[in-house]
């Protein structure tokens, strides 16, 4: 029984982080045709920007959360301004460029923090035990944020007129622009608001990991495995993409713990399998005239 | 002869001139290339060693060769081999066409100092190693020593003797924990991280530890850079391991032993953590690193001989952190090369092997004697053992790293006891006591 619990529980706080940057770069793709590369890196850049507020500067994580999700979405939309949109209409160029851009805030990083291992303390210190399994206040924490935060963007998208903008923007941008939409402008927007939920994951998540320049690589594959196995552009199918490769992961680890290592390979297989079932996702469209 | 063919002359003279070795000795400097991952902390300690090295020798007026002083002058490559092992090469490449160094030490990653060996080896540059462990870097010495005999091992004595040296570390907490918790039959979770050097550790566990009178209780392979183990050590927990057995030398033994203090797992970690090596640990782990041990070199306040005290409190106070294995570079410069190059009275590589391999001399960690295969051949690899190199053990008790092993140690049942300057007691973790003491 332990050990299905351990399962459930390892898979579900591994699925809502994925589930946050999933949807983070689901939402720019969907909106902006934009394959954000530097997604995660924005997600290192959050993690950093606490480990100062926090350990360099004394203030309170809760603090240092705002001040990191703040200015990271700051500096995702003037990003956009001056990197990415000039050249939006190309998007190989776009996808190079976002992947220099990550490059740039790694070597950053690295000159300033040097490679050294660095960490934050958490926000709720301690475990609980539940059911002989020990789950450590932030990993709980981590979860009902993720829910929390995608509950709140359902309401955003659904129940506001930016939403609405977004939503229309992201079916069709030339109908939406004829609508008078600011098409550019909501693009803009959107990179915030995804910059802002990178920052947000990696706000929350820090203090379960560690810091170091390259921190954005791992969780960069598996997110955009998350969003492929969804369906590119879906928040739906990252949203449950996300859980399913999160359950993948924790089945590994429990099942075969020699092959731990291979919980990331596990995932991709599974990714690869469905989309040899379904080349489009579990929720994407096949052909562009769908949409 | 015209003045065309003159200046083709000239020209040939001078090109013969700069690629022979008499351009080294004629000139006033000794380059040796120091090549290590530069941004990270590995190689950080790859140059600190050297550096220091380095000022020690050079405020002396240099190394004597022949008749000449030469003073010492250091060329940093970042190989940058965490990321890309194709950068190791291309630095050591540039090492040995554009920098034109005489020596080399540095390397960490076996997968990286494997073809930056290969580099040095092609231009018969002696290549002193101080951070991979894996044996087949001088089992090539043995097997091609024409090729490989420029290679020594400077640091740290191969993977079989580290963990030799670890078993010995699971034997000694072993018997720490029967005689104090009454456990009659201990169990051990072996953690490895997913490398190539801890690849032969496992086989090795499987095999000894029973040999020793312990259960294995499983087998966990994280990624070298998980940084969630929380499943891992949730499945330890339930295997009712009494010690976990790491082999770490990536970031994951900073969250493992994080998460372990912070869930309070009933179960000491010993065995092989370099980031618990550093002092950064405390903080990396936000002070859940507690009651860690590790297998480590050097720990201020411990002496292995003589030469110790000296090397780590300079260390100390001209780079503001304790040394670790890697600084080495410091003892392969100052006890290593320096005095032998004075030996032979030249920097040609040939002669400087042949002399090399015949000492046998201290450095700060211990005394250095490179070994020999079972047929005799020469290996260039480092002797594990009492009287020569055998490594100490630590372990964080209350934010300070402290020197926990060798104490009273017998390497055989008739072997005199060993222990160094400076060892404290073994401290069992507070709510491991509380679960097992009856």
């Amino acid at each position: 029984m332990a050990l299905v619990i351990d399962i459930i529980i390892g898979g579900l706080i591994s699925g809502s982080t994925l589930a946050l940057l999933a949807i983070g770069f689901s939402l720019i793709f969907g909106v902006a045709r934009i394959v954000n590369i530097a997604h995660t890196a924005f997600y290192m850049l959050a993690a950093y920007c606490i480990y100062v507020a926090t350990q360099k500067m004394g203030l309170h994580p809760v603090w240092g959360m705002l001040a990191a999700i703040v200015l990271v979405a700051l500096l995702g939309m003037i990003s956009y301004k001056a990197l990415i949109n000039p050249i939006r209409e190309h998007e190989g160029a776009v996808l190079i460029a976002t992947i220099a851009l990550a490059m740039i805030f790694q070597e950053i990083m690295s000159l300033i923090f040097t490679g050294t291992y660095l960490s934050v303390p958490a926000l709720i210190k301690g475990y609980f035990t539940l059911l002989g399994v020990k789950v450590f206040y932030q990993q709980l924490l981590t979860f009902c944020a993720a829910l929390l935060v995608m509950a709140v963007l359902w309401v955003f998208l659904m129940r506001t007129k930016l939403g609405l903008a977004i939503r229309s923007t992201a079916q069709d941008r030339e109908v939406a622009n004829l609508m008078g939409i600011n098409e550019a402008r909501v693009a803009m927007m959107t990179m915030g608001l995804s910059v802002g939920l990178a920052a947000f994951t990696g706000a929350i998540v820090v203090p379960l990991t560690i810091l170091e320049p390259h921190m954005w690589g791992t969780p960069l594959v598996m997110m955009m495995a998350v969003v492929v196995l969804g369906g590119l552009g879906s928040l739906k199918g990252s949203f449950i993409g996300a859980y399913i490769l999160g359950f993948a992961e924790a089945l590994v680890v429990f099942l075969a713990p020699m092959g731990a290592y291979l919980k990331g390979s596990v995932a991709l297989s599974i990714m690869i399998l469905v989309l040899l079932i379904r080349p489009e996702g579990l929720f994407g469209v096949y052909f562009e005239e769908e949409r | 002869m015209n003045r065309l063919d003159k200046g083709i002359l000239i020209s040939v003279i001078v090109f013969l001139f700069a690629v022979s070795p008499w351009a080294v000795v004629f000139g006033q400097e000794i380059k040796i290339g120091v090549i290590g991952p530069m941004k990270f902390v590995q190689g950080q300690g790859h140059w600190n060693g050297a550096t220091m090295a380095a000022e020690e020798i050079n405020a002396k007026g240099g190394i004597q060769v022949g008749t000449k002083k030469m003073k010492i002058k250091l060329i940093q490559a970042d190989s940058n081999e965490f990321l890309n092992v194709t950068d190791a090469t291309n630095a050591m490449e540039r090492l040995m066409t554009q920098d034109k160094v005489d020596f080399v030490v540095g390397g960490f990653r076996t997968e990286a100092v494997l073809p930056m060996q290969d580099i040095a080896m092609e231009h018969k540059k002696i290549f002193i190693g101080c951070g991979a462990a894996h044996p087949e870097l001088c089992l090539r010495v043995a097997k091609n020593y024409n090729t490989y005999k420029y290679w020594f091992r400077g640091t740290p004595f191969n993977s079989t003797y580290l963990v030799r040296a670890a078993f010995i570390h699971v034997g000694t907490v072993a018997a720490v924990l029967k005689q104090s918790l009454n456990i009659p039959k201990i169990k051990v979770a072996v953690v490895a991280e997913k490398a190539m050097w801890a690849d032969p550790m496992i086989p090795a566990a499987e095999g000894a530890l029973p040999k020793m009178g312990m259960e294995i209780a499983g087998i966990w392979r994280p990624s070298p850079v998980a940084t969630d183990v929380t499943a891992e050590l949730s499945a330890i927990q339930r295997s009712e391991a009494h010690i976990i057995f790491t082999i770490f030398s990536s970031s994951v033994g900073i969250p493992f032993a994080r998460q372990a203090g912070e869930l309070k797992i009933p179960a000491i970690q010993v065995g092989i953590n370099v980031e618990a090596q550093k002092d950064g640990f405390w903080q990396a782990t936000q002070g859940m690193g507690n009651y860690v041990m590790s297998s480590n070199t050097y720990c201020q306040g411990v002496e292995s001989n003589e030469l110790t005290k000296a090397f780590v409190d300079g260390y100390v106070k001209r780079f503001g952190e304790t040394p670790t294995y890697n600084s080495d570079t410091y003892s392969a410069i100052v006890h290593g090369l320096a005095p032998t190059i004075e030996q032979a009275g030249t920097l040609d590589s040939d002669k400087i092997v042949s002399i090399l391999e015949g000492r046998v001399y201290k450095s700060a960690s211990g005394t250095v004697k490179y070994m020999k295969d079972a047929e005799g051949k020469h290996l260039h690899d480092l002797t594990f053992g009492p009287g020569f190199l055998t490594g100490i053990s630590t372990q964080w008790q209350d934010g300070k790293l402290a020197g926990v092993w060798p104490n009273k140690w017998k390497a055989t049942p008739e072997a005199p006891e060993v222990t160094y300057k400076g060892v404290v007691p073994i401290k069992i973790p507070p709510w491991m006591i509380e679960k097992y003491k009856k």
